[in-house]
Protein backbone atom coordinates (compact mmCIF):
# COMPACT_ATOMS: atom_id res chain seq x y z
CA UNK A 1 0.00 0.00 0.00
CA UNK A 2 2.76 2.41 1.02
CA UNK A 3 4.60 1.44 -2.10
CA UNK A 4 1.49 2.23 -4.09
CA UNK A 5 1.20 5.69 -2.54
CA UNK A 6 4.81 6.34 -3.42
CA UNK A 7 4.14 5.24 -6.95
CA UNK A 8 1.05 7.44 -7.02
CA UNK A 9 3.08 10.45 -5.82
CA UNK A 10 5.66 9.74 -8.44
CA UNK A 11 2.93 9.60 -11.03
CA UNK A 12 1.48 12.86 -9.74
CA UNK A 13 4.88 14.50 -9.78
CA UNK A 14 5.46 13.17 -13.27
CA UNK A 15 2.05 14.40 -14.24
CA UNK A 16 2.79 17.85 -12.87
CA UNK A 17 6.03 17.97 -14.75
CA UNK A 18 4.26 16.82 -17.86
CA UNK A 19 1.57 19.44 -17.38
CA UNK A 20 4.07 22.23 -16.87
CA UNK A 21 5.83 21.07 -20.00
CA UNK A 22 2.51 21.30 -21.76
CA UNK A 23 1.79 24.81 -20.58
CA UNK A 24 5.25 25.83 -21.66
CA UNK A 25 4.35 24.59 -25.10
CA UNK A 26 1.30 26.83 -25.12
CA UNK A 27 3.58 29.75 -25.83
CA UNK A 28 4.48 28.04 -29.07
CA UNK A 29 1.38 26.03 -29.98
CA UNK A 30 1.96 22.61 -31.43
CA UNK A 31 -1.36 22.85 -33.27
CA UNK A 32 -0.44 22.37 -36.90
CA UNK A 33 -1.41 24.87 -39.57
CA UNK A 34 -3.63 23.26 -42.16
CA UNK A 35 -4.14 24.08 -45.82
CA UNK A 36 -7.22 23.17 -47.82
CA UNK A 37 -9.21 24.16 -50.91
CA UNK A 38 -7.87 25.87 -53.99
CA UNK A 39 -7.13 24.25 -57.30
CA UNK A 40 -6.23 20.75 -58.42
CA UNK A 41 -4.85 19.38 -61.66
CA UNK A 42 -3.51 16.21 -63.20
CA UNK A 43 -3.70 16.03 -66.98
CA UNK A 44 -3.94 19.20 -69.03
CA UNK A 45 -7.19 20.65 -70.33
CA UNK A 46 -9.31 17.56 -70.80
CA UNK A 47 -10.83 17.53 -67.37
CA UNK A 48 -11.68 21.18 -67.47
CA UNK A 49 -13.46 20.44 -70.70
CA UNK A 50 -15.24 17.43 -69.27
CA UNK A 51 -16.29 18.82 -65.91
CA UNK A 52 -19.46 20.89 -65.97
CA UNK A 53 -19.29 24.26 -64.25
CA UNK A 54 -21.81 23.05 -61.69
CA UNK A 55 -19.44 20.23 -60.73
CA UNK A 56 -16.21 22.22 -60.88
CA UNK A 57 -15.88 22.91 -57.16
CA UNK A 58 -16.91 19.38 -56.28
CA UNK A 59 -14.38 17.95 -58.72
CA UNK A 60 -11.65 20.19 -57.31
CA UNK A 61 -12.45 18.97 -53.84
CA UNK A 62 -12.59 15.29 -54.77
CA UNK A 63 -9.48 13.27 -54.11
CA UNK A 64 -8.39 11.41 -57.28
CA UNK A 65 -9.04 7.95 -55.85
CA UNK A 66 -12.74 8.90 -55.59
CA UNK A 67 -13.02 10.65 -58.96
CA UNK A 68 -13.61 7.64 -61.18
CA UNK A 69 -16.75 6.50 -59.38
CA UNK A 70 -18.10 10.04 -59.12
CA UNK A 71 -17.37 11.34 -62.61
CA UNK A 72 -16.88 8.60 -65.23
CA UNK A 73 -20.47 8.57 -66.47
CA UNK A 74 -20.63 12.38 -66.51
CA UNK A 75 -17.44 12.47 -68.57
CA UNK A 76 -18.94 9.97 -70.99
CA UNK A 77 -22.02 12.17 -71.44
CA UNK A 78 -19.74 15.13 -72.17
CA UNK A 79 -17.63 13.12 -74.61
CA UNK A 80 -20.70 12.03 -76.57
CA UNK A 81 -21.96 15.63 -76.60
CA UNK A 82 -18.63 16.83 -77.99
CA UNK A 83 -18.43 14.07 -80.58
CA UNK A 84 -21.73 12.22 -81.12
CA UNK A 85 -20.00 9.98 -83.66
CA UNK A 86 -17.42 8.70 -81.13
CA UNK A 87 -16.82 4.97 -81.35
CA UNK A 88 -13.22 4.37 -80.32
CA UNK A 89 -10.05 6.43 -80.63
CA UNK A 90 -6.45 6.01 -81.73
CA UNK A 91 -5.73 4.14 -78.50
CA UNK A 92 -8.60 1.73 -79.21
CA UNK A 93 -10.55 2.89 -76.18
CA UNK A 94 -14.34 2.91 -76.30
CA UNK A 95 -16.23 5.79 -74.67
CA UNK A 96 -16.62 4.10 -71.28
CA UNK A 97 -12.99 3.03 -71.09
CA UNK A 98 -11.60 6.34 -72.35
CA UNK A 99 -13.64 8.42 -69.92
CA UNK A 100 -12.80 5.92 -67.17
CA UNK A 101 -9.13 6.74 -67.70
CA UNK A 102 -9.78 10.48 -67.88
CA UNK A 103 -12.05 10.74 -64.86
CA UNK A 104 -9.20 9.92 -62.47
CA UNK A 105 -7.32 13.14 -63.01
CA UNK A 106 -3.70 12.22 -62.43
CA UNK A 107 -0.66 12.65 -64.67
CA UNK A 108 1.11 9.33 -65.05
CA UNK A 109 4.87 9.59 -65.47
CA UNK A 110 7.52 6.95 -66.08
CA UNK A 111 10.45 6.82 -63.67
CA UNK A 112 12.42 4.52 -65.96
CA UNK A 113 11.90 5.67 -69.55
CA UNK A 114 11.55 8.69 -71.79
CA UNK A 115 8.89 11.29 -71.15
CA UNK A 116 6.15 12.04 -73.65
CA UNK A 117 2.47 12.78 -73.54
CA UNK A 118 2.15 10.74 -76.73
CA UNK A 119 4.76 10.25 -79.44
CA UNK A 120 3.10 7.57 -81.54
CA UNK A 121 4.76 4.79 -79.54
CA UNK A 122 4.86 5.77 -75.91
CA UNK A 123 1.59 6.83 -74.31
CA UNK A 124 1.41 9.10 -71.31
CA UNK A 125 4.81 8.61 -69.71
CA UNK A 126 4.62 12.13 -68.36
CA UNK A 127 4.42 15.58 -69.89
CA UNK A 128 7.36 17.62 -71.14
CA UNK A 129 7.20 21.38 -71.57
CA UNK A 130 7.14 21.02 -75.35
CA UNK A 131 4.55 18.26 -75.73
CA UNK A 132 1.65 19.30 -77.98
CA UNK A 133 -0.93 17.99 -75.53
CA UNK A 134 -3.83 19.82 -77.16
CA UNK A 135 -3.37 18.06 -80.51
CA UNK A 136 -3.11 14.72 -78.72
CA UNK A 137 -6.32 15.33 -76.82
CA UNK A 138 -8.22 16.72 -79.81
CA UNK A 139 -7.14 13.66 -81.81
CA UNK A 140 -8.28 11.28 -79.08
CA UNK A 141 -11.66 13.03 -78.80
CA UNK A 142 -12.42 13.77 -82.46
CA UNK A 143 -10.03 11.65 -84.57
CA UNK A 144 -11.84 8.31 -84.45
CA UNK A 145 -10.09 4.91 -84.51
CA UNK A 146 -7.47 6.05 -87.03
CA UNK A 147 -7.01 9.59 -85.76
CA UNK A 148 -7.99 10.79 -89.24
CA UNK A 149 -11.63 11.71 -88.70
CA UNK A 150 -12.77 15.35 -88.35
CA UNK A 151 -9.39 16.74 -89.46
CA UNK A 152 -10.63 20.30 -88.97
CA UNK A 153 -10.90 19.56 -85.25
CA UNK A 154 -7.89 17.36 -84.49
CA UNK A 155 -5.16 20.02 -84.52
CA UNK A 156 -5.10 23.68 -83.58
CA UNK A 157 -2.00 24.09 -85.77
CA UNK A 158 -0.04 25.71 -82.95
CA UNK A 159 2.73 23.18 -82.62
CA UNK A 160 5.30 24.74 -80.32
CA UNK A 161 5.81 27.32 -77.62
CA UNK A 162 6.60 30.92 -78.48
CA UNK A 163 9.98 30.73 -76.70
CA UNK A 164 12.57 27.96 -76.73
CA UNK A 165 12.98 26.04 -73.48
CA UNK A 166 16.27 25.78 -71.62
CA UNK A 167 18.36 22.62 -71.92
CA UNK A 168 19.21 22.78 -68.22
CA UNK A 169 17.39 23.51 -64.97
CA UNK A 170 14.98 25.30 -64.56
CA UNK A 171 14.02 24.39 -68.17
CA UNK A 172 11.21 26.97 -68.41
CA UNK A 173 12.06 30.04 -70.50
CA UNK A 174 12.64 33.46 -68.99
CA UNK A 175 9.52 35.65 -68.86
CA UNK A 176 8.50 38.14 -71.53
CA UNK B 1 -23.28 17.64 -93.67
CA UNK B 2 -25.86 16.30 -91.31
CA UNK B 3 -23.24 14.71 -89.12
CA UNK B 4 -21.21 17.91 -89.14
CA UNK B 5 -24.23 19.82 -87.97
CA UNK B 6 -24.88 17.22 -85.31
CA UNK B 7 -21.30 17.48 -84.18
CA UNK B 8 -21.49 21.23 -84.03
CA UNK B 9 -24.74 21.05 -82.12
CA UNK B 10 -23.05 18.66 -79.77
CA UNK B 11 -20.18 21.04 -79.22
CA UNK B 12 -22.50 23.94 -78.62
CA UNK B 13 -24.54 21.88 -76.19
CA UNK B 14 -21.35 20.95 -74.40
CA UNK B 15 -20.32 24.58 -74.28
CA UNK B 16 -23.61 25.56 -72.74
CA UNK B 17 -23.34 22.75 -70.24
CA UNK B 18 -19.74 23.43 -69.31
CA UNK B 19 -20.23 27.18 -69.19
CA UNK B 20 -16.90 28.92 -68.52
CA UNK B 21 -15.15 26.32 -70.57
CA UNK B 22 -11.50 25.38 -70.40
CA UNK B 23 -8.71 26.68 -68.16
CA UNK B 24 -7.53 30.23 -68.41
CA UNK B 25 -10.58 31.30 -70.39
CA UNK B 26 -11.88 33.10 -67.33
CA UNK B 27 -8.49 34.49 -66.32
CA UNK B 28 -8.20 36.59 -69.33
CA UNK B 29 -10.81 39.09 -68.27
CA UNK B 30 -9.65 39.31 -64.68
CA UNK B 31 -7.46 42.27 -63.69
CA UNK B 32 -4.11 41.25 -62.29
CA UNK B 33 -5.08 42.37 -58.81
CA UNK B 34 -7.98 39.98 -58.60
CA UNK B 35 -6.24 36.97 -60.05
CA UNK B 36 -6.05 34.15 -57.56
CA UNK B 37 -2.71 32.88 -56.32
CA UNK B 38 -4.29 29.45 -56.13
CA UNK B 39 -4.99 29.24 -59.87
CA UNK B 40 -2.97 26.38 -61.28
CA UNK B 41 -2.28 26.85 -64.97
CA UNK B 42 -0.27 23.71 -65.67
CA UNK B 43 1.45 20.63 -64.30
CA UNK B 44 4.45 18.98 -65.96
CA UNK B 45 6.38 15.90 -64.86
CA UNK B 46 9.35 14.82 -66.95
CA UNK B 47 12.74 13.16 -66.92
CA UNK B 48 15.47 15.68 -66.17
CA UNK B 49 18.55 16.45 -68.24
CA UNK B 50 20.20 14.13 -65.71
CA UNK B 51 18.16 10.95 -66.31
CA UNK B 52 18.54 10.00 -62.65
CA UNK B 53 16.22 12.85 -61.73
CA UNK B 54 12.55 13.65 -62.29
CA UNK B 55 11.28 17.23 -62.69
CA UNK B 56 8.02 18.53 -61.23
CA UNK B 57 6.67 21.84 -62.57
CA UNK B 58 3.64 23.70 -61.24
CA UNK B 59 2.73 26.98 -62.91
CA UNK B 60 0.25 29.32 -61.29
CA UNK B 61 -1.30 32.74 -61.97
CA UNK B 62 -1.60 32.63 -65.76
CA UNK B 63 -2.04 34.99 -68.70
CA UNK B 64 -0.08 37.94 -67.34
CA UNK B 65 1.43 40.60 -69.58
CA UNK B 66 5.04 41.66 -69.01
CA UNK B 67 3.80 44.82 -67.28
CA UNK B 68 1.67 42.83 -64.85
CA UNK B 69 4.42 40.28 -64.26
CA UNK B 70 6.66 42.79 -62.48
CA UNK B 71 4.15 42.95 -59.61
CA UNK B 72 3.36 39.23 -59.35
CA UNK B 73 4.11 37.56 -56.05
CA UNK B 74 3.83 34.15 -54.51
CA UNK B 75 1.37 33.93 -51.62
CA UNK B 76 2.69 32.87 -48.18
CA UNK B 77 -0.77 31.45 -47.41
CA UNK B 78 -0.92 29.20 -50.47
CA UNK B 79 0.63 25.76 -50.24
CA UNK B 80 1.65 24.22 -53.56
CA UNK B 81 1.66 20.44 -53.23
CA UNK B 82 2.68 17.72 -55.66
CA UNK B 83 0.92 14.50 -54.71
CA UNK B 84 2.82 11.39 -55.79
CA UNK B 85 1.20 7.96 -55.95
CA UNK B 86 3.88 5.26 -56.26
CA UNK B 87 1.69 2.15 -56.25
CA UNK B 88 -1.12 2.89 -58.68
CA UNK B 89 -4.05 3.45 -56.32
CA UNK B 90 -4.40 7.22 -56.99
CA UNK B 91 -3.66 7.96 -53.32
CA UNK B 92 -0.64 10.02 -52.40
CA UNK B 93 2.18 7.93 -50.97
CA UNK B 94 4.50 10.93 -50.98
CA UNK B 95 4.02 14.69 -51.04
CA UNK B 96 6.42 17.31 -52.34
CA UNK B 97 5.40 20.67 -50.91
CA UNK B 98 6.41 24.27 -51.49
CA UNK B 99 5.51 27.29 -49.42
CA UNK B 100 6.62 30.88 -49.88
CA UNK B 101 8.08 32.79 -46.95
CA UNK B 102 7.50 36.50 -47.43
CA UNK B 103 9.96 37.51 -44.69
CA UNK B 104 12.96 35.99 -46.43
CA UNK B 105 11.46 36.09 -49.96
CA UNK B 106 12.27 32.41 -50.27
CA UNK B 107 10.41 29.38 -51.56
CA UNK B 108 10.87 26.47 -49.16
CA UNK B 109 10.45 22.88 -50.32
CA UNK B 110 9.39 20.02 -48.04
CA UNK B 111 9.67 16.35 -48.96
CA UNK B 112 9.23 14.15 -50.84
CA UNK B 113 7.92 12.63 -47.64
CA UNK B 114 5.15 10.27 -46.55
CA UNK B 115 2.31 12.56 -45.43
CA UNK B 116 0.78 12.14 -41.97
CA UNK B 117 -2.66 12.26 -43.57
CA UNK B 118 -3.94 11.93 -47.14
CA UNK B 119 -6.74 13.71 -48.94
CA UNK B 120 -7.92 17.27 -49.35
CA UNK B 121 -6.40 18.71 -46.16
CA UNK B 122 -2.64 19.08 -45.73
CA UNK B 123 -0.03 20.45 -43.37
CA UNK B 124 3.66 20.97 -43.93
CA UNK B 125 5.36 17.62 -43.55
CA UNK B 126 8.87 16.98 -42.24
CA UNK B 127 11.55 19.61 -42.66
CA UNK B 128 12.78 21.88 -45.43
CA UNK B 129 14.62 19.85 -48.07
CA UNK B 130 15.59 22.73 -50.37
CA UNK B 131 15.17 26.48 -50.44
CA UNK B 132 15.64 29.25 -52.97
CA UNK B 133 15.31 33.02 -53.22
CA UNK B 134 12.50 33.95 -55.60
CA UNK B 135 14.00 35.08 -58.89
CA UNK B 136 13.14 38.69 -59.55
CA UNK B 137 11.40 39.74 -62.76
CA UNK B 138 14.06 40.93 -65.16
CA UNK B 139 16.89 39.00 -63.48
CA UNK B 140 19.50 37.91 -66.01
CA UNK B 141 20.02 34.49 -64.44
CA UNK B 142 17.59 32.31 -62.49
CA UNK B 143 18.21 31.65 -58.79
CA UNK B 144 18.70 27.94 -58.21
CA UNK B 145 18.55 26.36 -54.75
CA UNK B 146 20.07 22.97 -54.03
CA UNK B 147 19.24 20.90 -50.95
CA UNK B 148 21.42 18.39 -49.15
CA UNK B 149 19.55 15.46 -50.71
CA UNK B 150 20.17 16.73 -54.24
CA UNK B 151 16.83 18.46 -54.76
CA UNK B 152 16.94 21.57 -56.95
CA UNK B 153 14.35 24.32 -56.84
CA UNK B 154 13.47 27.42 -58.84
CA UNK B 155 10.62 29.86 -58.17
CA UNK B 156 9.73 32.99 -60.08
CA UNK B 157 8.17 34.47 -63.20
CA UNK B 158 8.55 32.48 -66.43
CA UNK B 159 7.17 32.47 -69.93
CA UNK B 160 3.99 30.35 -69.99
CA UNK B 161 5.13 27.16 -71.72
CA UNK B 162 1.56 26.28 -72.70
CA UNK B 163 0.52 26.83 -76.33
CA UNK B 164 -2.96 26.57 -77.78
CA UNK B 165 -5.23 28.49 -80.14
CA UNK B 166 -7.77 28.95 -77.37
CA UNK B 167 -9.58 31.78 -79.13
CA UNK B 168 -10.31 29.66 -82.19
CA UNK B 169 -11.41 26.82 -79.95
CA UNK B 170 -13.85 29.19 -78.29
CA UNK B 171 -15.14 30.24 -81.72
CA UNK B 172 -15.72 26.58 -82.58
CA UNK B 173 -17.48 25.99 -79.28
CA UNK B 174 -19.47 29.18 -79.81
CA UNK B 175 -20.61 28.02 -83.24
CA UNK B 176 -18.97 30.82 -85.25
CA UNK B 177 -16.28 28.54 -86.71
CA UNK B 178 -16.29 24.93 -87.89
CA UNK B 179 -12.62 24.16 -87.41
CA UNK B 180 -9.16 25.40 -86.55
CA UNK B 181 -7.10 27.71 -88.75
CA UNK B 182 -3.79 26.72 -90.30
CA UNK B 183 -1.59 28.18 -89.01
CA UNK B 184 -3.29 28.79 -85.68
CA UNK B 185 -2.57 31.64 -83.29
CA UNK B 186 -1.13 30.87 -79.85
CA UNK B 187 -3.41 32.57 -77.32
CA UNK B 188 -0.70 32.24 -74.66
CA UNK B 189 2.08 33.85 -76.69
CA UNK B 190 3.79 36.68 -74.85
CA UNK B 191 2.24 35.87 -71.48
CA UNK B 192 3.85 34.84 -68.22
CA UNK B 193 3.15 32.65 -65.21
CA UNK B 194 4.66 32.17 -61.77
CA UNK B 195 6.74 29.04 -62.16
CA UNK B 196 7.79 26.49 -59.55
CA UNK B 197 10.30 23.90 -60.75
CA UNK B 198 11.56 21.13 -58.46
CA UNK B 199 14.05 18.51 -59.62
CA UNK B 200 14.19 15.39 -57.47
CA UNK B 201 16.59 12.43 -57.53
CA UNK B 202 14.46 9.39 -58.39
CA UNK B 203 16.01 7.52 -55.47
CA UNK B 204 14.04 9.80 -53.13
CA UNK B 205 10.78 8.34 -54.50
CA UNK B 206 11.52 4.94 -52.97
CA UNK B 207 9.92 1.85 -54.49
CA UNK B 208 7.84 2.72 -57.54
CA UNK B 209 5.51 -0.04 -58.70
CA UNK B 210 5.80 -0.71 -62.43
CA UNK B 211 8.15 2.23 -62.90
CA UNK B 212 5.25 4.69 -62.99
CA UNK B 213 4.07 7.40 -60.64
CA UNK B 214 0.72 9.19 -60.76
CA UNK B 215 1.03 12.86 -59.95
CA UNK B 216 -1.43 15.66 -59.31
CA UNK B 217 -0.80 19.15 -58.04
CA UNK B 218 -2.94 20.99 -55.54
CA UNK B 219 -2.89 24.54 -54.28
CA UNK B 220 -4.32 24.88 -50.81
CA UNK B 221 -5.16 27.95 -48.79
CA UNK B 222 -4.20 28.33 -45.15
CA UNK B 223 -7.28 27.63 -42.98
Amino acid sequence: MKKNIKLFSALLLGGTMFLSACSKNDDNPATPVYYQGGDQMGRPAINTVFVTSADKDVFNGTTPSAMGAAFQSKFQTQLMALNPGYTTNLLGLDAATFTGVLATDVLTASTTGVTTFYDGTNVLTGRTLGDDVIDVELTLIFGGPTGGSNPQLTSDHVNANDKPFLAAFPYEAAPW
Amino acid sequence: MKSKKLLLTGIITAAVVTGGIIFAADHKDAPAVTSQTTDVTDLYVFRAADPNNLVFVANTQGLHTPAETATLKFDPNTLIEFNIDTNGDAKEDLVLQAIYDAGTNKMNVYGPVVPSETGVRSKLEGSVSASVAVTAYGASTPEIGTGTTGIKVFAGPRDDPFFFDLNQYKSIIGGTATGFNNPGADTFAGTNVMGLVVEVPKTLLGTVTGGKVNVWVETKKKI
